[in-house]
């Protein structure tokens, strides 16, 4: 173009790999389509800016692209047929209708058909081919008849490919592409393991017969090996065979048990502080204590603490299991070896391959060896495990054998919860664990396939079965005792599993409790099914973590439970401290603050008193200070009184109603008195280190101070009592004024560049994502900005030129006719005037 | 059957003929309450047609009633002798089923309620009244008080009925006469108790007059139940006469001493649906002063009204912060209405211009009581207490006094102290929040940690916490997705075979 009309932006740096767009400018182009697009758009607005009316193009589908020009014609002259079809002229009766194609009339068309084919039939027969032309007069108009044609074609054939036809193709084509692939692979490993076998078929021969024969043969081509040589070789094979490692001695064991118990505590510590919670995610995997800790894994899981004793068939099991550990093991021992064999084959191609036959047979003999030993090693360790386990067992039970007898050996794993309970059902204590471990034995998961997913049930099994022992009207604790080991044994095989089960479990109760508030108003503590449950989430997982997927919700829940369940009965009184013993026993660790749990313990401590006290603390949610179900705690009976004796309380009373006497009641009511005390204690002894632990213990101190009773309790209830505020009372108030964690100080700002890797040109890398998108935002935000002021101004500048022009012109006009008017005047005047000196003259 | 067949009989032959009208007893008669639900259901609707059908006809005497004895001997024309009898009929009718909304059976009531209901329309239309000027008051103001005090008994509970009678109160001019009316049943009723609360006829008071809903402007007030040509001149199709109904209606009703469960309810709703619809909504002053002076839910409950008062109708409250510093106690992260109590606190507390050792006091108390709450409430007060520090910089001394004295022996802070001025908040420190930062809860834990680093500047927006409860906070804690489970690494013995097992000590397995 014209180089006047080019504005060049000069660069001041010339910078590599950068593309710049706006490096040649034409402001008199660019101006003059701003121009032309302002007087389609604005200035058509302008002047219609008072018309009210507006033009519609009501032509059929004007501006509807999704049909095709050609549609378009046939829906329009259709419509218009229709239009036309009823309008006819009624007098007109034989009116035909002419046929058209392309406008011309079919009849016609049909008059000269054949001799237009014809015509057509010679002139193409007699035309060159378009390939010919091309090859041999360079083209020409046949090259570019042929373009245009291939051109229609493609038009015609990628017309109705639409771009979302298009990437739909793409992904197909893609996909098909992919599963070629995949099939090639397995094609290609099918032939690998096919050649694995027939290699394994080989080898025996080539391992033991063959190398005689050609050994012979060899030997006969080939002069005797060198002894040096010989010499060497078999000083290296014997390299290979190093010694396997001692046993360690008692001290080493021990300290190499407390160096892992170390490591875990570290990790729970870690857990607590929740300190970097993502930086660390390896699950610290369950190690026996008799673990060397040398790598070595046991193929099998038996850490049951509980085995059969008289198990002769068992073993036996046990020793055909571990034999057909060791095939497998063998079998990949050799396939080891084979590889290695390979390996060495392409090393040594120049090798003899006698010696090279030697070599591998050497190989995986020392390596059955060594596997032997190892196998040794495990089924000496295995034997040690189980003759201690006996030994636990037969201090357990004497009369086990009878009952054992009648026991199969094999369990399939319950499908459904009615199963498993029903292979439980009327089988004793020990009877039962051994169902269970057999149901782990038989089903491990390194077994079969579905197995993990079975045993994982069987852990949701369990749990409910334990539930239901828990809600019979005399609950079977000692059975939910012996069955926490094989519920932590399943629960360290599959802690996902547990897990989500456990949380199902805590779910299903808070919603329960959630419904009952919205119904009834208040709430009741659960039964006893719920505190079994809390308690073996303490048992199953660390309770000290910062957060944790199970006992997070467990915490949530007691808390729940501690504040909205009203306590109107002494077995409420019960529930409420189990669940307060909870509470200890879960931050026992961690030491962390309940509130919810001092609340409970002085409500506790509220309701022990005869009413009408003095007051100088408040009793908050579940407790009122006035109203009912106060003095549930209070004795009174003197005799009572000197009769009680601190005893455990049986959890049984939660279920069941008592109908015992009242002293018995007394009695339990004191325990509970004393347990309170108690947990006051040791709730004083966790929170010490609180900085405001004499704020949080006030109303008990008051309370155990100045209200209690003291001197009219037993003795022993005194001992607890002083004990309690002991604790309480000897704490020193130590206060230290709180300063805020430094902040980093903002560091000044320095003239050395601040240099930042450029990963790719044109984009500033600092900062995160996040801020890096902020800052996009907010730049692109800016152009905009700008880009639209400079708009408005721009139509701003263009309307007034209109404004001006439309002015000049009106006036331009006026003046016209002013003129006009007053050079008429001028001639009138002029006319009249002359008409008077005539009539003068005259 | 043979009952129904015999009322419509009596009916078609009262209706018939003059000379049978005195078969009208015989309608009349089960309506005294004596017989089957089913048998007055039936009576009291062949009454409602037969009345119905008489005052359509005019044949009931218009005017003062004279006595039915003087009326006889005097000297009316025959029509007249019987219209006046039949009106007193008509009169005892009205009586019965006024009598029988108190009956027991709900069928009964209901259809006695819409029986008279139906007069109250009819009358309306077709009025009593003698109209002797253009102005006259047409509406039945005496049917329908006994339809209110049908409405509201005092002995039982009858707020189904009452919702029954809820479609009524559309019709502007009903809701107008009804509130008269509710006023003078309370005027009556109350002043035979001398200040002994009336539980049952107070609450039913309370849910007739609390879903009263109020016109908003003159304009949207159309629906009258009687049509009137020269409306516009009368009392009751004016917005400020309604209001003014209202305010005296609700003014009597909470003249009276409440029962602390409807002095809740009655708080609960001030703001929303009474104050706006006042003419003078200071006249609540006293009422919300007294509630606010109660303590406990109900002053919380008060402040909101008070709030309204306090805003826009320049109500001065002295020592009002005091006030409200005194209500802060243990049980306020307990109640129901924490989340509408910690909003206004919020408003409250927001003026920049409050003293630090004001806020201080609060904030310290605040952080005190924290010691005691469920870890919902924590998660919504530690960022409240944020709030705080962001709007008053000279309370960050609480968190950050790098040149107080090293030990201490005692907090400064007086929790005691009413007057939040002498607690010296200002000299203590925030080591409650401290302590919180042990929380079990990690969410908590992580709130109150937030407090001893730099705090941001923006506001943190608590909205959304206040009504946080225990239940969703659970659910969120459930529902968060683990990437895996670390587990317990000590081997377990046994339900209570820990080391050194708490329950061990306590709790036996029996």
């Amino acid at each position: 173009s014209n180089p006047f009309e080019v504005k060049v932006n000069r660069q001041k740096f010339d910078i590599l790999g950068r593309k710049t767009k706006n490096d040649v400018g034409l402001p008199g182009v660019s101006r003059s389509k701003a121009i032309k697009k302002r007087n389609q758009t604005l200035l058509k607005e302008y002047k219609e800016r008072e018309k009210t009316n507006v033009f519609k193009d009501k032509r059929f589908g004007e501006y509807n692209t999704k049909i095709t020009p050609e549609e378009k014609m046939i829906r329009r002259f259709t419509l218009e047929r229709q239009q036309n079809y009823g309008k006819k002229n009624i007098y007109n009766l034989n009116e035909d209708e002419e046929l058209t194609h392309y406008g011309q009339s079919l009849a016609e068309i049909e008059k000269l058909n054949d001799i237009v084919d014809s015509d057509s039939d010679t002139e193409e027969r007699g035309t060159l081919s378009a390939e010919l032309t091309a090859a041999h007069f360079g083209g020409g108009g046949g090259l570019l008849r042929k373009k245009v044609s291939s051109e229609q074609q493609d038009e015609e054939e990628e017309k109705p490919k639409s771009r979302k036809e298009l990437i739909e193709e793409m992904i197909a084509k893609s996909k098909q592409e992919k599963q070629e692939r995949q099939t090639r692979r397995e094609n290609a490993l099918e032939l690998t393991e096919k050649l694995d076998k027939d290699w394994k078929e080989i080898q025996t021969l080539i391992a033991r017969k063959t190398p005689k024969s050609e050994r012979k043969d060899k030997e006969v081509e080939k002069p005797k090996p060198d002894e040096y040589d010989m010499i060497v070789r078999e000083l290296g094979f014997e390299m290979k065979a190093k010694p396997s490692e001692r046993l360690k001695t008692e001290e080493e064991l021990a300290k190499e048990e407390q160096a892992r118990l170390q490591k875990l505590e570290a990790d729970r510590l870690r857990r607590m502080r929740g300190i970097d919670e993502e930086a660390n995610k390896k699950r610290p995997n369950h190690m026996s204590a008799d673990d060397l800790a040398d790598g070595f894994i046991l193929d099998k899981d038996d850490r049951l603490l509980l085995c059969y004793k008289d198990g002769k068939i068992n073993i036996e099991n046990e020793e055909e299991k571990e034999e057909e550990g060791e095939e497998e093991e063998d079998e990949e021992g050799e396939e080891e070896d084979n590889e290695n064999e390979e390996e060495s084959q392409e090393e040594s191609a120049s090798e003899d391959e006698e010696d090279d036959a030697a070599d591998g047979h050497s190989d995986l003999e020392s390596d059955h060896e060594s596997e032997g030993e190892a196998a040794e090693n495990k089924e000496e360790k295995k034997h040690k495990a189980k003759e201690n386990e006996s030994q636990n067992v037969e201090k357990l039970d004497p009369k086990r054998e009878a009952a054992k007898s009648e026991l199969p050996y094999t369990f399939a794993v319950p499908e459904s919860y009615e199963t498993f309970k029903s292979l439980l059902a009327g089988r004793t204590i020990e009877q039962q664990l051994i169902i269970l471990e057999r149901i782990q034995k038989c089903n491990h998961p390194s077994l079969a396939v579905g197995n993990k997913a079975k045993l994982e049930k069987l852990f949701g099994f369990l749990l409910e079965y334990i539930g239901e022992l828990a809600t019979l009207d005399l609950p079977e604790l000692r059975t939910i005792d012996k069955l926490v080991l094989p519920l932590y044994n399943l629960c360290q095989m599959f802690p996902e599993a547990a897990s989500d089960s456990i949380r199902f479990i805590l779910r299903d109760a808070a919603h329960d409790l959630e419904e009952v508030i919205e119904v009834k108003g208040r709430a009741t503590f659960p039964g006893l099914d719920m505190l079994i449950y809390l308690k073996i989430v303490s048992l199953l997982f660390p309770t000290s973590d910062f957060w944790h997927p199970v006992v997070t919700p467990a915490f949530t829940y007691m808390s729940q439970l501690l504040t909205k369940c009203r306590v109107t009965t002494l077995q409420d009184v019960i529930k409420g401290l189990f669940i307060c013993c909870l509470f200890l026993e879960y931050v026992s660790l961690s030491r962390r603050f309940v509130p919810e749990l001092i609340n409970f313990l002085l409500g506790v401590l509220h309701i022990s008193l005869p009413k009408s006290q003095a007051q100088g603390y408040t009793v908050v949610h579940p407790f009122t200070p006035v109203g009912k179900n106060l003095e549930l705690l209070l004795v009174c009976d003197k005799e009572d009184l000197k009769s009680w004796e601190k005893q455990n309380v049986p959890l049984s009373i939660v279920t069941r109603l008592k109908e015992t006497s009242k002293t018995e009641i007394n009695h339990t009511r004191l325990s509970c008195l004393a347990l309170c005390f108690d947990l006051i204690k040791k709730g004083a002894v966790l929170y010490e280190s609180l900085p405001s632990f004499h704020e949080i213990m006030h109303p008990v101190r008051i309370l155990l101070t100045q209200h209690i009773p003291v001197n009219e309790y037993p003795e022993k209830m005194q001992e607890w009592y002083h004990s309690a505020l002991k604790e309480l009372e000897n704490k020193v108030k130590h206060y230290t004024p709180l300063i805020c964690e430094k902040k980093k100080p903002v560091p000044l700002k320095q003239y050395t560049p601040k240099i930042v890797k450029v990963l790719e040109f044109g984009r500033k890398q600092a900062g995160s994502k996040k801020e890096q998108e902020r800052k996009q935002l907010i730049q692109r935000h800016k152009r905009e900005l700008k880009g639209a002021i400079r708009e408005i101004r721009k139509d701003n500048q263009y309307l007034a030129r209109m404004q001006l022009s439309e002015i000049m012109e009106r006036d331009a006009a006026r003046k016209r006719k002013v003129k006009e008017l007053l050079g008429s005047l001028a001639t009138q005047e002029g006319e009249w005037k002359a008409m008077k000196r005539k009539k003068w003259k005259n | 059957m043979a009952r129904e067949a015999a009322l419509a009989a009596c009916l078609e032959a009262v209706l018939g003929s003059r000379s049978s009208a005195n078969r009208v007893f015989e309608l009349l008669e089960p309506l005294a309450g004596q017989e089957e639900p089913e048998d007055i259901v039936s009576a009291a609707r062949t009454c409602s047609r037969l009345f119905g059908a008489l005052l359509e006809r005019r044949e009931l005497f218009v005017g003062l009633l004279p006595e039915q004895d003087a009326s006889l001997g005097e000297s009316y024309s025959a029509q007249d002798k019987y219209r006046i009898w039949m009106r007193h009929r008509y009169g005892d009718c009205v009586r019965c089923l006024g009598e029988l909304m108190g009956h027991d059976a709900f069928q009964v009531k209901e259809l006695a309620l819409c029986t008279l209901m139906k007069f109250v329309e009819l009358e309306a239309q077709y009025p009593l009244i003698k109209i002797e000027w253009k102005g006259t008051l047409t509406f039945p103001c005496d049917l329908l008080k006994v339809v209110v005090d049908g409405l509201l008994p005092t002995t039982e509970d009858a707020s189904l009925l009452i919702s029954r009678f809820q479609e009524y109160l559309e019709y502007d001019d009903v809701r107008y006469f009804v509130m008269k009316a509710v006023t003078a049943s309370i005027g009556q009723v109350m002043q035979k108790t001398k200040e002994r609360p009336l539980p049952f006829y107070q609450q039913n008071v309370f849910s007739l007059i609390s879903p009263i809903n109020m016109p908003n402007k003159e304009s949207e007030m159309v629906r009258f139940m009687v049509k009137q040509d020269n409306r516009e001149e009368l009392k009751f199709s004016k917005l400020q006469a309604h209001k003014q109904v209202f305010e005296k209606m609700w003014l009597t009703f909470l003249k009276h001493k409440l029962p602390p469960g409807l002095y809740k309810k009655v708080l609960v709703i001030l703001h929303d649906s009474v104050l706006p619809y006042m003419n003078e909504p200071t006249l609540m002053m006293d009422f919300l002063t007294v509630a606010y002076g109660i303590g406990g839910a109900i002053s919380l409950l008060a402040l909101n009204g008070l709030f309204i008062l306090m805003h826009q109708h320049n109500l001065e409250y002295p020592d009002f912060y005091k006030k409200l510093y005194s209500l802060l106690d243990p049980s306020i992260y307990h109640v129901k209405y924490r989340a509408r109590f910690f909003h206004l606190t919020d408003l409250f507390l927001s003026s920049s211009h409050l003293p630090a050792y004001l806020v201080a006091a609060f904030i310290k108390r605040l952080a005190r009581l924290a010691l005691t709450a469920p870890p919902e409430a924590l998660l919504m007060i530690l960022p409240f207490i944020c709030n705080l520090f962001r709007r008053h910089p000279a309370c960050r001394v609480l968190l950050h006094r790098p040149a107080g004295p090293a030990d201490m022996s005692e907090d400064p802070y007086v929790m005691e102290e009413e007057e939040p001025s002498e607690s010296r908040a200002l000299q203590s420190s925030l080591w409650e929040v401290q302590s919180l930062q042990n929380h079990y809860h990690p969410d908590v834990a992580k709130a109150a940690a937030v407090l001893s680093q730099t705090l941001s500047e923006m506001e943190d927006d608590i909205s959304g916490l206040l009504e946080l409860s225990a239940s969703e906070l659970f659910d969120r804690e459930v529902k968060k997705k683990a990437v895996d489970v670390p587990l317990e690494f000590e081997q377990v013995r046994g339900l209570f075979g820990k080391k050194n097992d708490i329950f061990a000590e306590h709790f036996s397995l029996d």
